[in-house]
Parts: structure tokens; C-alpha cells; sequence
């Protein structure tokens, strides 16, 4: 009895301890919404205010709030700049099997490119091509680091 | 490939039907493996020099291969030559069986080699200890520089002769070589036997290459490559190394398989965010769309008697595998379990699909029926992908990456084994990382 009493505080004091750094992690990753990354840490600017990348949720290509926001901005740097030409680079995380992480990013890439071309930018302004999981920004094995390799980013061409 | 192996003359001198007191049942693990001598193949003394071929060692280093491929299988258990009784001469031309049993070998393989007139000539004989006889024999010519590969046909004949089924080792692995940080990866084709020997780029690494596999008669590749940044799927000719882009579609080909009878190739096409299965055909280039849905449809792979295509779809929200005629009707969802499904491959025998599965974020390699019933896991791990049926459908090869640091540090991808008994699970000797194995179809059929 003595000994599955303490046998218990172990546990309790295992478990608070498991507690603790969850709280921890949880807070090192709080640029995590959901599971799209919301921080800054990796992004380029195609020119001052205007972000070059939006983040996804796994397995999804659907636009937050925040990656319309980003989009309308690259959408108002474009229209001023006519003669620029971009390409939308998507990617995948590493949690995934490989051929249809090809196909996800390209599902990615073409969802930021709709979302342009419904600002007023031409398609023809705009190619796609997509990476999978083979270019990773962070190679990290973290929810972190595959939050913000969950991505499409549009890159100036000329 | 065809001037690798000229087999000049084969001639079976005997093969014994008769009763063997000897069997392996292969159909489940095996947790007693059949001790087996390897006797080394006697070198006879008229043997003649050949071009960097250490002549005098040749008997002995074929009998470690055929070791080396023996206890890969899990299946039997070569012992140790300092044991062994009889010289290599006399007891290839009749064992006594009782010394032999004596330290415990239920099998013994014997042989003699003539190395002359650049030609090799070699004969080998399989004895059952326990009844005292010769299971089967043969002998073969070829060109020396073969002698590996005789080796492994020698593995092969034995195996047959005791598991009943087609053997495995005459036969090659093509995969992605690896190297440099995860993040900056540099990927090349990379070809090697069975065994890890002979390895051979085939790319030089200055583009993006995925997903190679072999066609049929093992003379094409099918893979993709982000030559130009455009990523199509190519066509390559192992022997004269000429590649070509498969088709002209407008924007990324990925995903490629041949069709069983080698005319064909079946793959993704990804447009406006949407990709599909097609098929063209490489006589006529003639293309086919297969699938015409709004979900990601990918990793498309004929069943061996070309009329099905497996592959997997995201149409209900999340990846899982299906099966539809080859024509794209009938269009079947065979996966329902927990968790989610993808790279379905079709055994060579017809009968079972290997896939892989994510769940709760692991990764795990199985086998299911057609059907998607017995659906088996074989093995788990962190991750790993792609399994590829070895000819005679009884092991798969795939890869696993390992978890990485914050730096991207601790990153490996390696190539694995494991029999779909879910028995025997080992990692393949590669020169380099690698990933995406396709297993060929035996070389001298």
C-alpha cells in the first residue's frame, strides 16, 4: 500500500512535469494558429509592407484571413508594377508521402495565384510550379518548423 | 544492360524431382533458419588470368556472396566455413553426408570454376545431408567480369529449388543517392545490384530528380526531374543514357509508372491546382486522362495484368486508396480504416497491394488484399514511404528519413527491407542517402 502511495506521487510529479513542458512548448510555438504558422520568422518582402509568403494548415490549401490580407497586398504591389512577372512557388511539409506533396503544393501555388488573378492580376503574369516536400526552409523535424515549410512564395522573375 | 550478361551455354544437367527430405515454408516467419554450408567453389588449376579478377580467390568470393544473399533472407542460416570438412574439389563431386550433418548443415552447396579462353565456366550442385542426395545442378558459361552476378543466379537456383518460389538476387535496385544538408539536398539516380554492389549514377545531380522506376525488361526508367525548373516526368535508356521528356502536357508531370507490358506509362498531371491520372502511350503518344476529378489524384500503379490502376485520391477530405478499372471506370474506395492512405503498389503476384499509411504521426508500410480487406502493417517508424515489391513479391524495399535537429542536423534517409510477413526487416548498404527504391524484375529470365 505504502509503495503504490508513492508510487501515485511519482506519477502526479511525472505528470505535472509533462504538464509543465507542454506549457513550455506551447509557448515557444505561439506564432502557431491552429496549426498555420502566423509569425515572421522566415518571411522575405517583395517590397516594403508587402509579404512575399502565406502559411497553410496540414493537408489543406485553403486561405486564412491573414494570407487573403498578404495576397491583396502582392495584388496592389503588382498592379502598380505592370511589368513584373512572378512565379508562386507551393510546398509541403515532410509528413507526407512524397507524390501527393507534389500535388499539394501545387494545389497551394494555384490557390494564391486564383486569389491574385481575382484582384485584377492577368495569369499570364503569373506561373506556378511546385516543390513538395523537397525544399524546406526549416529543416527541423518541430510542428514549427513544418508550419512555416507549409507555404507558397511568390517570387519576382524579372 | 543486354551485354552484361551473355549467357553463352546453360545447360541443366539434373534436376531431381524427387522427394527432398528438405523444405521452407516461406508463407510465415521463419524463426529457424536451415543451416546451410556454402562450400567455396573449387578454382580448377587450368584457370587462366583475367582482366583484374583475383582468379585464385573466385570460388570463395562467390560463395560469400551467395552467403551475404542467403542470410539476408532471413530464411537460412550459412554457417561458418573454419567447420567445414571436405575440400571444395572432392566434395563437390560426392559429399559424405554424414560428416557434413555432423556440424549441423541440413544443405550443402558445392561447385568448381575454369576461368579459360575468357570465358568462365562454372557448375554448382545443391546436396540434401539429410537424404543423402543432389537436389539439383547446374552448370553455366559467361563472360568472367559476370562473376557476381553468376553468384547470384547460383542464390537464385537454390532458393527456387528450396522455397518453391522464383528467387530475388539476380536483380537491380534503382533510387535517389542523396547528399548535403536537408535543406539544400543534392538528389542523382543511382543504380546498384540487389546487394549494394556495382552502384552507378545515372544523373549528375544538377537537378531535382524523383521518383525513378524501372520498366518491364529493366532497359528503361521512368522518373521525374525539375530539368530547366520545369518538372516533367522523363523517359531514360539505362544503356544509352538518351532521356526524354514523356509527352507535352503544360505544366507539371509527376508520379510515373510503366504499364505492365512496358507500353505505357500511367502518371499525374497537375493543372489550375487540380491533378489527374493519365496514361500515354509510348508507341503511338497517344494520351489518355484516366481520372477527371477536382480532388488531388496521384500515385497511380497497374495491377500485373494490366486491367486495374490502384491509386490514391483526396476526394473524400483526406488521402486514401482506390481502384478503378483501367479505363478509369468502376472507380472503387478500398481503404477505411483509421488513419490515412497513400503509394499503393501492386504485387507482382496480383493478389495484394502495399501502401503506406499515417496515423496519429507515424508512419507505417503494409500489405492489404485488392479488395482492401487483411489490411497487415508491417512496420512502423517516423518516417517512410514508397515501398516497391521485390519480382517475386515476397519483400518490400522502401525508405525511412529520420527525425532532424533544429538545424536540420541528424537527418538520414535510408533504404529498409522487410518481408511481408513483417519478419526480417533490414536496412539496404547504399553509398549514399537514399530514397524512392524501385526494385527490378530478375535480369537472366
Amino acid at each position: 500500500m505504502i509503495f503504490n502511495k508513492n508510487l501515485k506521487n511519482i506519477l502526479l510529479v511525472i505528470f505535472a512535469t509533462l504538464i509543465l513542458s507542454a506549457c513550455s512548448t506551447a509557448q515557444k510555438s505561439g506564432n502557431i494558429d491552429g496549426d498555420v504558422y502566423t509569425g515572421k520568422e522566415t518571411v522575405k518582402y517583395l517590397a516594403s509592407g508587402v509579404p512575399d509568403r502565406i502559411f497553410f494548415a496540414t493537408n489543406k490549401s485553403s486561405l486564412t484571413t491573414a494570407s487573403r490580407a498578404t495576397l491583396r497586398k502582392q495584388a496592389t504591389y503588382l498592379r502598380k508594377n505592370k511589368n513584373l512577372s512572378v512565379t508562386i512557388e507551393g510546398h509541403a511539409d515532410e509528413r507526407g508521402t512524397r507524390e501527393y506533396n507534389l500535388a499539394l503544393g501545387e494545389r497551394r501555388a494555384n490557390a494564391a495565384r486564383d486569389y491574385l488573378m481575382t484582384y485584377g492580376i492577368s495569369g499570364k503574369r503569373i506561373s506556378v510550379i511546385s516543390y513538395g516536400k523537397e525544399k524546406p526552409v526549416n529543416p527541423a523535424s518541430t510542428p514549427l518548423a513544418w508550419s512555416q515549410n507549409r507555404r507558397s512564395v511568390t517570387v519576382k522573375v524579372n | 544492360m543486354k551485354k552484361i550478361l551473355i549467357i553463352l551455354f546453360f545447360k541443366l544437367f539434373l534436376i531431381n524431382k524427387s522427394f527432398a527430405l528438405i523444405e521452407i515454408d516461406i508463407t510465415r516467419g521463419n524463426l529457424d533458419p536451415l543451416p546451410i554450408a556454402v562450400s567455396p567453389l573449387h578454382v580448377d588449376i587450368k584457370s587462366e588470368n583475367y582482366e583484374g579478377i583475383k582468379i585464385k580467390k573466385l570460388g570463395e568470393d562467390i560463395s560469400k556472396i551467395i552467403e551475404v544473399n542467403f542470410r539476408a533472407t532471413g530464411l537460412f542460416n550459412p554457417l561458418k566455413k573454419d567447420a567445414f570438412v571436405q575440400k571444395p574439389d572432392i566434395a563437390h563431386l560426392k559429399p559424405r553426408f554424414e560428416d557434413w550433418r555432423l556440424i549441423k548443415a541440413q544443405a550443402l552447396v558445392t561447385g568448381k570454376l575454369l576461368v579459360k579462353d575468357g570465358k568462365l565456366k562454372v557448375e554448382f550442385r545443391l546436396w540434401d545431408l539429410a537424404a543423402a542426395k543432389e537436389m539439383t545442378a547446374l552448370a553455366f558459361t559467361t563472360t568472367p567480369s559476370n562473376w557476381r552476378r553468376v553468384a547470384h543466379i547460383i542464390s537464385d537456383k537454390i532458393y527456387e529449388r528450396l522455397t518453391g518460389e522464383e528467387g530475388y538476387f539476380d536483380t537491380r535496385i534503382i533510387y535517389v543517392a542523396e547528399s548535403g544538408p536537408k535543406n539544400q539536398r543534392v538528389k542523382k539516380l543511382a543504380i546498384m545490384d540487389q546487394d549494394g554492389a556495382n552502384t552507378k549514377y545515372l544523373t549528375l545531380g544538377n537537378e531535382l530528380v524523383l521518383t525513378p522506376r524501372f520498366n518491364p525488361t529493366n532497359q528503361m526508367v521512368t522518373y521525374m526531374s525539375y530539368f530547366r525548373n520545369m518538372p516533367r516526368v522523363y523517359l531514360l535508356d539505362i544503356e544509352t543514357g538518351t532521356q526524354e521528356v514523356v509527352g507535352n502536357f503544360p505544366g507539371m508531370t509527376f508520379a510515373p509508372r510503366f504499364s505492365p507490358d512496358g507500353k505505357k506509362i500511367v502518371m499525374s498531371f497537375a493543372k489550375d491546382g487540380n491533378s489527374d491520372i493519365y496514361t500515354m502511350d509510348l508507341d503511338s503518344r497517344v494520351v489518355e486522362r484516366i481520372t477527371d476529378h477536382s480532388s488531388i489524384d496521384t500515385s497511380p500503379s497497374f495491377s500485373p495484368d494490366g486491367k486495374f490502376i490502384a491509386f490514391n485520391s483526396d476526394r473524400s477530405g483526406l488521402q486514401q486508396i482506390y481502384v478503378m478499372r483501367s479505363d478509369g471506370s468502376g472507380v472503387k474506395r478500398i481503404t477505411f480504416g483509421n488513419g490515412i492512405y497513400g503509394t499503393p503498389v501492386w504485387s507482382p503476384r496480383g493478389d495484394l497491394i502495399a501502401f503506406t499509411k499515417m496515423r496519429k504521426g507515424r508512419f507505417y508500410i503494409g500489405v492489404m488484399r485488392i479488395d482492401g480487406s487483411g489490411e497487415r502493417l508491417l512496420t512502423e517508424n517516423y518516417y517512410q514511404e514508397a515501398p516497391s515489391w521485390s519480382p517475386n513479391g515476397r519483400v518490400l524495399v522502401f525508405y525511412r528519413e529520420t527525425k532532424s535537429g533544429s538545424k536540420g542536423e541528424g537527418f538520414s534517409a535510408k533504404l529498409w527491407s522487410i518481408d511481408i510477413t513483417g519478419y526480417n526487416e533490414r536496412r539496404l548498404q547504399t553509398a549514399t542517402d537514399a530514397s524512392d527504391p524501385s526494385w527490378s524484375s530478375l535480369l537472366s529470365k
